[in-house]
């Protein structure tokens, strides 16, 4: 059942090359989404069935992944249909094409229980995810393609790099390892250290780069500056998430060789490191998509330090990974909105959002509060669960700085996104025709719902999902 | 392993230096090439045994590094109509010297590394570092972009000299997989090049410096 995952998305994108009207191809992404996650709950309430493989398989994080992959994907699929409406004088094509070849290749990486399988998908995501960020065709969104492609395929050839390391430290031990992730994980103690260290180091450069954690994390400014909001939105929702699984499966190895306190120095450092650049770049931020992107720089630093502290911190972390999937839905694709109506995506000219487009500078403001950890929304759970994981493994420091970091980053975004929802629309602002329209906002609204859902209650199942992933993190196999 | 598989990597090293020194993009992609056929038969070699499987992976390295990657790239050099010159930020013979700083760095480097016995006095690690090192400066020094891509190719070659090491343990579907990704990528690139010279007539890179903070 679980290739037909991958299959569909696949059929669909051969589908999408084929159909000659533009403005029906657009319809066959919800159809797509729609597909996906019928198969994603098909999958999590009865694995098995057919076509089954042992290099395609779930773990409990990847069920958790597979999930918000599927529901993001499903929820920019509709807006994209409105979006694409808009976008009439451009052919959609390749971006359509794209964007399921996209949802194929994020979905192979969640579901690979093979170290190279992974790899592979991960360079895919990014090749798929190129033309997207040039979908605009103009000189901006090239140089960002461009550096977008030069750096994420550095990155995830040290990576690859890194797999091979990680591969030696057990053939170089005498292991005859499949590479598959159980049997490397029942290796594990007797993994050659050196070896997994330096595997261990590489692979957090090369998946790091993909997840735009600080010092490789300049693609990301730019790329999400330039690409549609949607773009953004799968790319920050959807593929960092899955870049954050695939360090998750790494690091789990690690740890279940007894290398934790090796591993969590490292992330706890490169996760202070990102949200306290991102703090810096983001305090007098002109640009409010770029802005969006030093806060997924930020909330990928939250992921890092969630899971270097482990214990409570992995859970919150696992928590987190939803939240700022459909979090980073909410901005993106409001953003996306605010842009369009004003033609610019600066602070200095886009003012008074609220009144040009009540519903999505609404949903702007409250994503900021929600993305920001302010309650009832979910982050606000998620990221107290990472602060409570901090302070009972005793790192008192790390808590210290995660705090002070959170409220910089909370004053520098509040003042650029009030500065863009409040006030009205300066009399120089660009008149456009653009409005808030069914299909590009009730995605956003749903998002919305479900971070605040998820902040007031989670749900019976979800909650099993979390624990159960948690524990097979911390527990050794 | 024999002296003769030492000697396809010796050739593999002075590729690098090659290709550090040259200051033609063609003569560039035709190193980069060279390599990618040397990096098949040496894939070859690692196996005792000739197989369907062995015989595969490096006719499909020979196929893809030696000659279809460099002629989508000479094809690109063909169309940007660009000056045939490198144009290194550092200079031919400072690059010459890092990169073969970088190769005695590898090789005293591998010495260190716990490497699995029998694997101990071969050439293959120090023959890795030093092409992921050449792939770097080259990456890093170099104002082309067509010359950006030619480094990430022997970033690649350099990650898939180590792979020697580990023939057994990477199964089959992965190395033509890794093998498609380099593909599409480099498809890609060319695409974006081709887009790059018609918005600003050159592939200089310092020209792509709009987005900044």
């Amino acid at each position: 059942m679980i290739a037909l995952l991958i299959a569909l998305p696949l059929v669909m994108a051969g589908l999408a090359a084929l159909v000659p009207w533009g403005k029906v191809r657009p319809w066959l992404l919800p159809a797509a989404g729609v597909g996906h996650l019928a198969l994603t709950i098909r999958v999590l309430l009865r694995p098995g069935g057919l076509w089954q493989t042992r290099w395609l398989d779930l773990d409990p994080p990847g069920k958790l992944m597979l999930l918000i992959l599927s529901v993001l994907f499903l929820l920019c699929s509709f807006y994209s249909v409105g979006y694409l409406r808009y976008r009439s004088d451009v052919s959609n094509r390749v971006f359509c094409v794209c964007l399921l070849l996209f949802l194929a290749a994020t979905s192979l990486v969640v579901t690979a229980n093979h170290l190279g399988l992974m790899w592979v998908a991960m360079e895919a995501t990014t090749l798929t995810a190129g033309p997207l960020i040039y979908f605009n065709r103009t000189v901006r969104s090239l140089e960002a393609t461009w550096k977008y492609l030069l750096i994420c395929s550095v990155g995830i050839a040290l990576a690859l790099l890194g797999s091979l390391f990680m591969a030696y430290s057990a053939v170089g031990s005498g292991l005859h390892s499949t590479l598959l992730f159980d049997d490397l994980l029942r290796e594990a103690p007797l993994l050659s250290k050196p070896w997994l260290r330096a595997a261990f180091v590489l692979l957090l450069i090369g998946y790091g780069t993909k997840m735009g954690l600080a010092p490789m994390h300049t693609w990301k400014p730019d790329a999400y500056g330039e690409a549609p909001g949607i773009v953004g939105a799968l790319l920050a929702g959807g593929l960092t998430n899955c870049a954050f699984l695939a360090l998750l499966r790494v690091h789990h190895i690690c740890r279940a060789a007894g290398e934790t306190a090796y591993t969590g120095r490292l992330l706890i450092f490169i996760g202070l490191l990102s949200m306290a650049l991102a703090a810096v770049f983001m305090v007098g931020q002109r640009d409010f998509k770029r802005m969006l992107a030093y806060s997924s720089v930020e909330h990928m630093g939250i992921l890092a330090i969630g899971l270097g502290v482990g214990g409570l911190g992995i859970l919150g972390a696992l928590f987190h990974m939803i939240n700022n999937g459909l979090g980073k839905g909410v901005l993106f694709l409001s953003a996306g909105n605010i842009h369009r109506a004003f033609e610019s995506k600066s602070v200095d000219e886009v003012r008074g959002a609220m009144r040009r487009l009540p519903l999505s500078g609404t949903l702007f403001l409250f994503g900021f509060f929600a993305i920001a950890g302010s309650p009832p929304f979910g982050p606000f759970v998620s990221e107290f669960t990472i602060l409570t994981g901090t302070f009972l493994a005793h790192r008192f420091f790390v808590a210290g700085g995660f705090l002070l970091l959170l409220l910089i980053v909370f004053l520098g975004m509040g003042r650029t996104v009030l500065s863009v929802v409040q006030g009205r629309p300066s009399p120089a602002a660009r008149r456009t025709s653009y409005r808030d329209g069914i299909l590009t906002g009730t995605p956003i609204v749903i998002s919305l719902g479900l971070l605040l859902l998820l902040g007031l209650h989670v749900p019976g199942p979800l909650t099993a999902m979390l624990n159960n992933a948690a524990h097979y993190l911390e527990v050794r196999p | 392993m024999g002296s003769l598989f030492d000697a396809l990597l010796i050739g593999v090293i002075l590729l690098n230096l090659f290709a550090l020194g040259t200051s033609r993009i063609r003569a560039l992609i035709h190193a980069a090439a060279a390599q990618g056929v040397v990096l098949g038969i040496l894939s070859q070699m690692v196996h005792e045994h000739v197989a369907v499987r062995t015989l595969l992976v490096a006719g499909a390295t020979i196929l893809l590094k030696g000659m279809l990657l460099p002629k989508m790239l000479l094809k690109a050099l063909r169309d940007a109509q660009i000056k045939r010159e490198v144009e290194p930020l550092i200079g031919f013979m400072p690059s010459i010297l890092l990169g073969a700083v970088g190769t005695a760095a590898a090789i005293a480097l591998a010495d260190r590394l716990p490497l699995a016995p029998g694997q101990a006095h071969t050439l293959i690690v120090p023959a890795a570092f030093s092409t992921l090192f050449t792939g770097f400066i080259l990456l890093t020094t170099r104002i082309k972009a067509i010359t950006q891509v030619i480094g990430y190719l022997l970033l690649e070659n350099g990650v898939f000299v180590f792979g020697l090491l580990l023939f057994e343990a990477m199964p089959l579907l992965v190395e033509l997989g890794v093998l498609l990704d380099l593909f599409v990528a480099v498809f890609v690139a060319s695409i974006i090049l081709h887009h790059i010279n018609r918005e600003f007539d050159s592939l200089d890179t310092r020209r792509l410096s709009a987005l900044k903070e």
